[in-house]
């Protein structure tokens, strides 16, 4: 009984108490990127590492490899690495926090490089938070020397993981149409890369004209589009086989190809006699459903990521606009009600917004829309610009953008850029030849 | 027998009176209506020093360029406002005081007390007892034992710890000036979504100099729940936030109301943009 009364008073006085507590809103703050410093990785035994891989500098081209990935996120400003006072060896094995926090680092990177026995080269690296004085990551990744890259685009990740909350998306490829010769005469291959421009390799020899190279999510597989004895059909490559098939058996031509989420299905139009609708086929059984029936123009399908609905573009309506309809045809709903031409919408892979193609008054926008049509946002504007792709975390988009020719009919080049969903960092991503269509692969460490 | 009753009935009585007395919350009537007085200092928030987001920042112009206005209107009439600090040192005539209680009784609905007791001194608060501060110690309970396991439950708390913000021990001006400071300390993690209910509540003791003697996330169990990414996030910016405010520059007097503070970190506003 005792205990009731004491606990009871108790709570009355405490709480009375607690009253004093001043409660404050903080709904602002500074919106700059979060300084980053970035350590060099430093060879624990530079003995063991061979001629070659010494030539290579992997110390320094791991923390620039990875400093390129934080930095062309826009989330990330990287300190200048000539400011660190520390040694990397010191700042990976106990760091002084001072000296970072001296030049305005909130968070720092260290890491170090190992041959094993195996001749495997093993990668440690810790990510540190200066101003709270802890270790708050910590990895050690095994590798065959050469795929040195992936290990950091992996590390970039995973620092993205643990400062925003959302997967990263650096450990990806890109898929695209190398573009070369001239314009009557566009030698066009399928070329794919790492995300951040390196590793560039060419898939098909420009034999055949190819366009809309799209990703399967696990990656392996691509579906195209392809000219093959003048008729365009859908095709499919295995890019670890190389092995080339056609896509269905239709009588015309089939276009605008793309997997759905889970990878089982293609869907893609089909067009007879000047009308064309959408069709998906599932890859294993080959069996084909028409989804669309409708007199008019019905392309650019996109599943959304839970494979319940999918988007596309019809101009039923008399004008290009987007579409949502459900996975087996029915229940179509027009979405897109604003000013100007819609065209190719793709659902983002965290499935809240739709990616598309704008034509408003001669000028071509990238934008964002809620799967209602709500919330219609334009990321950015120019002379010529079309079909974006999503990273796979749904936040940055992938597009090509062609430049306005001169009067002579040269200099129209196409290259290719990113931007994320702020619309404010828009960036080129830097290809041997000019580019178009890209599109960016799921994560490939997943 | 007659003589142990008696005395029964004596202590019983006693007791009765006692807690009838001592406990604020047996009387029916609220005592709130005596002691609130400083009506006319209402509209000081909406007058916030520091800029708003740009957008925002149009209307708030505006808004000043008409109070502006007013105000000449104002300096001719007799002054009735009473000083900002301490409204509990003003005495008040009798006459005056039974009209502000007659207007008080009449105007009594929740949501009055709830804007008039933000403009009560601290003292008065301690004496205030209305609907909303229920909710309050239902809350503070909660966070002492409430299961957290379910992101709904929550986000109710976070919502109930938002309208709870009454007790304000300092001025507005000096609320502020908190404000901007750690405005300055906080990079907002960018890649945060703006479409989810994400409140970080970091409760700090300060010393009289204004550096920080402890801070610690409330709800920090959540921090290391699996799919709550965004909340660890969001927390661990705010802490830095704090850290690199840290000593606050706080005001040289009234240490006893600022000695304990609560920041609730929401970054919704600015990522909607």
């Amino acid at each position: 009984m005792k205990k009731f009364y004491f606990t009871f008073f108790s709570i009355l006085f405490f709480t009375h108490a607690s009253f004093a507590v001043v409660k404050i809103d903080i709904t602002r703050g500074n919106l700059e990127p979060l300084p980053i410093a970035i350590s060099k990785f430093y060879m624990d035994d530079p003995s063991k590492f061979s001629a070659e891989l010494k030539a290579l500098k992997l110390d320094e081209k791991m923390s620039e490899v990875i400093s390129n990935n934080l930095k062309r996120s826009g989330l990330f400003r990287i300190i200048d690495p000539k400011s660190y006072i520390q040694s990397a060896r010191i700042a990976h094995a106990k760091p002084t926090f001072q000296d970072w926090a001296l030049i305005k680092a909130q968070i720092m990177v260290s890491g170090k490089l190992v041959i094993d026995k195996k001749k495997r080269l093993r990668v440690e690296f810790r990510l540190w938070d200066v101003v709270n004085t802890k270790e708050i990551e910590g990895l050690a990744l095994f590798a065959t020397p050469n795929s040195w890259r992936r290990i950091a685009h992996i590390i970039s990740d995973k620092i993205y993981e643990r400062m925003t909350g959302e997967l990263g998306y650096f450990d990806t490829r890109i898929i695209y149409v190398a573009e070369s010769g001239p314009k009557d005469q566009r030698v066009k291959k399928l070329a794919i890369m790492d995300q951040d421009g390196a590793n560039n390799k060419y898939l098909t020899l420009g034999n055949e004209l190819v366009l809309t190279p799209r990703f399967n999510p696990a990656s392996q597989m691509i579906t195209y589009m392809s000219y093959f004895k003048n008729l365009p059909r859908v095709y499919l490559l295995n890019i670890e086989t190389g092995m080339q098939e056609l896509v269905g058996d239709f009588p015309g031509m089939t276009f605008a190809p793309r997997f759905s989420s889970d990878g089982r299905k293609i869907i893609m139009s089909f067009a007879k006699d000047g009308n064309s609708d959408i069709y998906s086929m599932d890859i294993k059984s080959r069996l084909v459903e028409q989804l669309t029936s409708h007199p008019s123009i019905d392309t650019s399908p996109s599943y959304s990521s839970d494979g319940k609905y999918i988007t596309f573009n019809s101009d039923r309506s008399g004008a290009q606009q987007i579409y949502v309809m459900k996975s087996d045809g029915s229940k179509v709903k027009r979405i897109s009600f604003g000013q100007g031409l819609y065209g190719t919408p793709v659902w983002s892979p965290r499935g809240d917004l739709i990616a598309f193609t704008k034509i408003f008054k001669g000028n071509f926008y990238i934008g964002v829309m809620r799967s209602d049509g709500t919330g219609e946002r334009l990321l950015t504007q120019n002379y010529y610009q079309e079909a974006p792709s999503w990273s796979p975390n749904g936040r940055v988009l992938i597009f090509y953008r062609e430049a306005k020719a001169k009067k002579s009919g040269l200099g129209a080049s196409s290259s290719l850029w990113s931007i994320d969903l702020t619309g404010y960092n828009e960036r080129q991503i830097k290809t041997p030849t000019d580019a178009s269509d890209p599109a960016w692969s799921g994560l490939l460490s997943k | 027998m007659y003589r142990s009753v008696s005395l029964s009935v004596l202590f019983h009585l006693g007791f009765v009176l006692l807690t009838a007395l001592t406990l604020p919350f047996v009387k029916k009537e609220p005592i709130t209506a005596q002691q609130l007085i400083a009506i006319d200092i209402i509209q000081i928030s909406e007058k916030t020093q520091i800029p708003f987001a740009p957008k925002a920042r149009e209307i708030i112009e505006k808004i000043k360029k008409e109070k502006k206005k007013e105000r000449v209107v104002t300096k001719q009439a007799p002054p009735k406002v009473t000083p900002k600090e301490k409204p509990k040192l003003v005495p008040l005539p009798d006459k005056l005081k039974l009209k502000k209680q007659e207007e008080k009784k009449k105007k009594q609905n929740p949501k009055e007390v709830k804007e008039l007791s933000r403009q009560s001194s601290e003292f008065e608060k301690k004496e205030l007892f209305d609907p909303n501060k229920i909710a309050a110690l239902i809350d503070k309970s909660k966070e002492e034992t409430a299961d957290i396991q379910k992101k709904q439950s929550l986000e109710a708390t976070q919502n109930q710890d938002q309208t709870v913000n009454l007790n304000k021990g300092i001025t507005l001006s000096q609320e502020d000036a908190i404000k901007a400071q750690i405005y300055k300390c906080w990079n907002i993690p960018l890649g945060l979504p703006f479409d989810q209910n994400l409140l970080v509540r970091i409760r700090m003791k300060l010393r009289q100099d204004g550096s920080i003697l402890s801070s610690e996330v409330l709800d920090h169990r959540r921090m290391n729940q699996p799919g709550q990414g965004y909340y660890k996030v969001l927390a661990e910016s705010a802490l830095r936030a704090v850290k690199l405010c840290d000593p606050l520059k706080m005001p040289s007097t009234g240490y006893e109301k600022w000695k304990d503070l609560q920041l609730n970190f929401d970054a919704k506003e600015m990522l909607r943009g």
